[in-house]
This record gives structure tokens, sequence and C-alpha cells, in this order.
């Protein structure tokens, strides 16, 4: 879908799609989140809470907390979260 | 409430091989892990969905589907999805699940949590596009995916070069490679790296790939910032002596969308930490490390840490060591005989002694270096989380922080959702220089929750109207 996926010795899962902000991205079943946003080039997904500073997923294991998004209404880790179809994500700024 | 006669947390090399091997003697076993299947990091099973092709598959895929494979022909129970938060008494462990909010009890439990990775900070560290060495070793093994259009891979160990042959591989760009060590040190690592002739050919494996790339690989050099406002454009990269302190020397730009950048693994040791079991600090294992036996028995009644959570040495290693606390818990059961433990203990012990002449080579490599942590400037921010900057962490040691978590409460830094697992390491280095070692400089009190958890998940699935209320008494 975009050049970050590796085209070779990987089978993708089914295409879905979610909404980032209102606008439809898509992914493959069996990505995380944070990967299926990365791959989409959405690299910022939150701001910092003291400084505004802008941050995008760090360790991708679960430890770092930087990738924090609301999907359907509830703060999650985006690296732990699996895409699926119609996901709601918002990306609300300072968490 | 589900009773067990022993807990496993973390499923990676040395949790499988505990709860394999207490199994296997007859103790009732629950192994828990966030992750949906087992296997840990380095074993990383790819997602439903997503199958890598079989020429692909490389002996850690092959060691990963062993291990599950193992796990599912076992008798133990395996908790997938399970999210620890919090570990009390002798033991009672809470996990948030896909069946909502769970609790097992055991009078044993094996801490095999993993480790997390060191990163020294430096200007712009922050900015999305910059990830950690193992974060790329996930997107490229277990997502299928390189991190970035145009990478820079910077750091230290043996990752390094992994990481780059597989974006290399995967069709991606790598501008350099960045290693803190020099090609001596690679040298000097060799003979014992000798060791493990299947990962050194591994290892040369990825370097060749590299040469054939002609990707330029800078030793001795570190990164000293990533430009770019609201993702990474350029890493600018220098020179610096053998304990990573910058030199003179002329500093270089590459164009980049993302920078891959780890300094070594630090003990992920919080669960022996919460339960207040006695640490010393060994720089050769990562970091803090739970004081333990032979066996992995820590000074607290009935805990074993076990692999890279105690002590950072590796897959083989971690597996070995994982064994050895499944047999000392079945044999502190009473269900495995003094004659069998001591056969089958000495046998790993054997095997262990081996793999660590490996391990202790790579960790070298991988050592921290408190000279880069000196070298931080003043702005920089230490503590992702509170944006504290360096100058703020020095300000409060000024004014009279001596221990790490008086420096948590002056500063705020550590208190944020990674709960101090990105800045610990940095923020005591600091401390350390200040009141003569690292030993006087503590390490953060371990308290629940292990995760963050959203309350919702704890409450579960619930109405209102559902809810008792007993009628007001009159006015």
């Amino acid at each position: 879908m975009t050049a970050l996926r590796i085209a070779d010795g990987f089978r993708r899962g089914a295409a879905v799609t979610f909404q980032v902000d209102g606008t439809a991205v898509g992914g493959h079943r069996g990505e995380s989140l944070a990967a299926a946003l990365l791959a989409a080039g959405v690299t910022r997904l939150r701001h910092s809470p003291r400084e505004f500073s802008p941050r995008g997923a760090y360790c991708f294991m679960g430890v770092c907390q930087e990738c924090v998004v609301q999907v359907d209404g509830v703060l999650r880790q985006s690296c732990q979260v699996p895409v699926e179809d119609g996901l709601v994500v918002e990306l609300k700024g300072p968490l | 409430m589900t009773p067990a006669d022993l807990i496993v947390i973390g499923a990676g090399p040395a949790g499988a091989a505990a709860a394999l091997a207490a199994s296997a003697a007859g103790l009732s076993v629950v192994l828990l892990d966030e992750s949906a299947s087992p296997g840990g990091q380095v074993y990383r099973a790819p997602p439903a969905g997503l199958s890598v092709a079989p020429e692909k598959r490389g002996a850690d895929e092959r060691a990963g589907d062993a291990l599950r494979e193992a796990v599912a022909a076992s008798a133990v129970t395996w908790k997938g999805g399970a999210r620890v938060w919090s570990i009390s008494g002798a033991f009672r462990v809470d996990a948030v699940t896909a069946s909502g909010s769970e609790s097992f009890t055991a009078p044993r439990l094996v801490a095999a949590t993993g480790a997390h990775e060191r990163l020294v900070p430096f200007p712009g560290w922050t900015t999305p596009g910059v990830i950690g060495l193992a974060a790329a070793t996930i997107l490229l093994k277990s997502q299928g995916m390189v991190p970035g259009r145009r990478t820079v891979v910077a750091g230290c160990g043996p990752l390094l070069a992994a990481v780059a042959a597989k974006i290399v591989a995967g069709g991606g760009e790598v501008a350099a490679v960045v290693d803190l060590a020099g090609p001596g040190d690679w040298l000097k690592a060799l003979p014992a790296m000798a060791s493990r002739p299947d990962l050194l050919r591994q290892g040369l494996g990825w370097a060749l790939k590299l040469g054939a790339a002609r990707v330029p690989v800078l030793f001795r050099h570190t990164v000293t910032a990533v430009s770019g406002d609201e993702a990474c454009e350029a890493v600018t990269v220098a020179p610096v002596d053998a304990e990573g302190r910058p030199t003179d020397g002329k500093s270089r730009v590459f164009a980049a969308d993302a920078l891959a950048i780890g300094h070594g693994l630090v003990p992920g040791s919080e669960i022996p930490k919460l339960l207040r079991a006695e640490h010393r600090f060994a720089p050769e294992a990562g970091g803090w490390t739970p004081v333990r036996d032979a066996f992995g028995r820590c000074s607290v009644a009935g805990l074993y840490a076990v692999g890279d959570g105690a002590a950072v040495a590796g897959a083989e290693p971690a597996r070995l060591s994982g064994r050895l606390a499944g047999l000392a818990a079945a044999q502190d059961a009473g269900r495995l005989s003094d004659d069998v433990f001591a056969r089958e203990a000495g046998e790993v012990r054997v095997a262990l002694g081996k793999a660590l002449v490996f391990a202790g080579a790579i960790n070298r490599l991988m050592r921290a270096r408190p000279a880069m942590v000196e070298a931080i400037a003043p702005e920089t921010v230490i503590c992702r989380c509170e944006d504290v900057r360096r100058g703020e962490i020095e300000a409060a040691i000024a004014a009279g922080a001596r221990e790490i978590n008086q420096l948590k409460h002056f500063t705020r830094c550590g208190m944020g959702p990674c709960q101090g697992r990105m800045c610990g390491e940095t923020a005591a280095t600091l401390l350390a220089r200040h009141v003569g070692s690292r030993e006087a400089a503590g390490y953060w009190t371990g308290r629940p929750p292990l995760r963050p958890v959203p309350l919702a998940d704890l409450l579960g699935q619930f109405d209102y109207a559902d809810i008792p209320v007993p009628t007001p008494a009159p006015l």
C-alpha cells in the first residue's frame, strides 16, 4: 500500500479501513494500529502535555506510552491495538 | 481467582522455559504475557493475518515456533493478552485480559519480563520518526515494515547490523550505520563471539549485506541531533572517543525520515522491585539486578527472576536461566527429588556457563557509557513523559535531591505514564555524578500499577441501574 510495507516475503491480511480524525486510512488485518499509522504517513500521534511537543510511536512494545491515542473514545497504546475495520481514531493533542 | 502452584509472568524464552520445566515436574502453572502468543520480543509471533514466506524464515522464527508448540503441547495454562498491573501478598497477580479483570494466586512466582532499551538523550530525540532499535526489529520482523523511506541506524551492539541489513533486504534505504564502538572493539569481541559460530555467521552475513549495498558505516560516532519540527528530517552525527564522549571531530548530516537508535538494554526488573526483593547494581548485567542464587531464587521467598528481566544476556542464557528457575520451583514445592534436581540443573548450569561467554562479549559492546550522559546539554529533555530537561534535574540536585526518588519528587522526572522506564537510567547516572555512585543514587521504588490500565477495563461492563443504592435516611 505504501513504500514502508515490505513487498517481498510477507503475505498480508485482508485490507481494512479505519478513521483518523475523520479521514479514512487503510491498513491490513494483522498490523498494529501504530504500524498502520506509520505506513500511512501519520507519524505525529500526540503532543506532550507540558511543552506541547510532537510525539510519535517510539518503542513499539508497550513500554514508552508515546503512541497513546483515542480509539473508539478510549485511550489506548496504538502499538498494542490490532487494526480493525471501522476503528475511530482521534489524535487529540496533549495527552 | 485462579489458584496454581506457580505463576510465570512473561512468555519469552526465559518464562516459557521456566513454565515448561515446572509443568513437566507436575506443578500446575499459569503463564501470562501481554502478547497474544508466546515468544517474547526475540521470538515474537507474526500477528494473525500476517504470514512470513517460508524462504524468509530464519533461526529465530523456527525457535519461536518450537517454543509455541512446546507451550501448546504442555499442561501449562496459557493466558495471552494479559496485562499484569498488580502483584500483592505471596502471591496474588491481577491482570486485565480479554475476558476482563482476572486474578491468579500461587505460592511461587517467576518474573521473566525481559529488558527495555537504554537511550541516552540528545536534542530532537522526542521527534516523531525517532524509534528504538528494538522497535525497528519489531516493525521489520512482525509487521513486515521498514521504519522509514530513508533510515539512519545508530547506537551499539549487534542489533545495529541486524536492523540495517533487514531494512536493506526489505527494500528500504539505510542512510548510514552509526556505531559507538570502533572496529577494534568488535575485533576484541570476536574470540568470545566465535563460541557461537551460528550467531557469528549470522552477524557476518549482515555485515556483507551492508557492504554490498554500500551503506556508510561510521565507527566511533554518535547521533548529536535530529532536526525537523513535526517529523524527523535530518540526523546529525559526530565522532566520539572510546567512552562515547564527543570529540572535536567534524559532524555530518544525513537526510532521513527515520532514526532507529538504541544504546544497550536494561533489565526490566519492576516485579522484583515491586515485591521489595534485594537488588544490586551490576553494569555488566545492564543495570540494577535482583540478587539471586544460581537458580534464580530472589531474596523474597517464592520469587524467582530469570532472563533479560533479571540480567541482560540474550535469548539462549535466558532460556537456560528460565529452565533452572522452573526446576528450582519444582524442587522447592517438593515435586522434584534432590537427585533429579541436581542432575538436571547441573546439565543446564554447564550449558549456561558456555552461553554466557558470548553474552559477555555482546554486553561489553552494549555497555552503558556514563561519559555520554555527562555530555548531555542542559536544555535536552531527559524525561519524555513530563518534558523534564537536564537543567531542571541539575537544579534539583543542587537544591538537595540526594536519591532518585527524591529527584522524582522534586522534578516529576519518572512520574509520567512510562513510569520512569525511559528516563530512569539517565536520571540515575546524572545523580550518581553528585552522590558518588549508582548505588547511592538508588532506583525508582516499584509501585503498582505495573502498566497503566484504563479504569473501565477493571470495572468491566455494568449498568448503573443494577447498582444497589440504599434508600437515603430521612432528613
